[in-house]
């Protein structure tokens, strides 16, 4: 059991503050600043610009250094297994399940194949 | 309701809508784009929130943290990547402390996403209060989700059909969280990894699939290249560094190639 998290209500009465106070305040302030903005400004593009390449920035850091059983598997079974994605995705004519499943099932498998020799 | 049928090329917000607008719009009721925005969790992305939500509650469990912590995680915060951080930080013994700023650091990326968010989910004639209850729901996948679906649907119903789309997510990452916990001991490693994998699959393909400008693409070959270099560097900040410096470089250089 982890030290810092009582059980009964401590516990999530910790999990309501983090949540409050470390992590909904962000959401807060864009609602705030975001008020007056115009979806045809110039601002509004760069937010959207700065929010897209953010996106991207996690998913390469999900991919290239994992948390969890992810981190299990090594980094040429993660290269080939987004190669996979991207050639499912174009196949499927841009098709995002085709994508996601195409490329989750080519990491068990190659991982699979690789243990087992 | 296929996904890629509700999305045809990408308008600007501003533009008249009504020619790519999904058919049920013309019924024109709040009640109904509620309904509608609630359904997408039965598509790809609804799916794959889900299923990744599965390998958080294997997470959890792993760590000796209950179904209840969990579920309450998910509905409390609603995104996966501080929900993860929370877990993984407490496992490894850090301080409330420590906890509270890794977390708030990996919330910043929220307010980018709300202020650009905004002028879709100002419905005219919606109450405040609504319009401030939105923004719990906005995450990464209901972020993408909005983006592509809220320009085809009529303005007096788009605060009411994100709503939908936001509650229906929050319901999928409870309860596949909670399926996680109840699942954990019986995945093998490699199914457990593969889940883990689908999330970062999603927010990558849905991002080029969104992307419509070449300002877009540079944004994601910006700021996905660089934010491994600034982790490397320095890893509590490295989201914000690249998402900012990738993002403004991309912004400027989409301006300059017009």
């Amino acid at each position: 059991m982890i030290s810092s998290l009582q059980d009964g209500y401590g516990g999530y009465l910790v999990l309501l503050a983090i949540a409050a106070l470390a992590h909904e305040p962000w959401r807060w302030l864009g609602f705030v600043l975001g008020r007056n903005l115009r979806s045809d400004s110039e601002m509004f593009l760069w937010v959207r610009t700065v929010a897209t390449a953010l996106v991207a920035g996690l998913v390469m850091k999900l991919i290239v250094f994992p948390a969890g059983m992810l981190a299990a598997v090594s980094a040429p079974v993660r290269a080939v297994a987004l190669a996979a994605a991207l050639t499912f995705y174009w196949l499927g004519r841009r098709s995002l399940a085709m994508g996601v499943a195409g490329g989750s099932a080519a990491l068990a498998m190659v991982e699979w194949l690789r243990s087992s020799w | 309701m296929t996904p890629k049928s509700a999305v045809p090329a990408k308008p600007m917000p501003s533009d008249d809508m009504s020619a790519g607008a999904p058919a049920w719009c013309r019924e024109a009721h709040k009640g109904t784009a509620f309904a509608r925005g609630l359904a997408v969790v039965f598509s790809t992305p609804g799916i794959v929130l889900f299923l990744t939500a599965i390998g958080f509650g294997t997470l959890v469990r792993d760590a000796g943290m209950t179904l209840g912590h969990a579920m309450f995680l998910s509905l409390a915060m609603y995104a996966l990547p501080a929900q993860v951080m929370v877990v993984d930080q407490l496992q490894r013994g850090a301080t409330l402390l420590a906890v509270a700023f890794a977390v708030t650091l990996t919330a910043v990326r929220l307010l980018p996403m709300t202020v650009s968010l905004q002028p879709y989910i100002r419905s005219p004639g919606s109450s405040r209060l609504l319009q401030f209850a939105a923004v719990h729901f906005i995450a990464i996948t209901s972020w993408i989700e909005g983006n592509r679906r809220l320009p085809y649907v009529p303005e007096p119903l788009r605060l009411s059909h994100f709503l939908g789309i936001g509650m229906g997510m929050v319901a999928a990452t409870a309860s596949g969280s909670a399926a996680g916990v109840l699942l954990a001991a019986r995945l093998p490693l490699t199914v457990q990894a593969a889940l883990l994998f689908m999330t970062p699959l999603y927010f990558l393909l849905s991002t080029m699939a969104a992307a419509a400008s070449r300002r877009d693409w540079l944004a994601i070959i910006l700021g996905g290249g660089l934010a491994p270099l600034v982790y490397l560097w320095l890893p509590q900040a490295d989201l914000l560094i690249a998402g900012v410096a990738g993002g403004t470089a991309a912004y400027f250089a989409g301006r300059s190639r017009r």
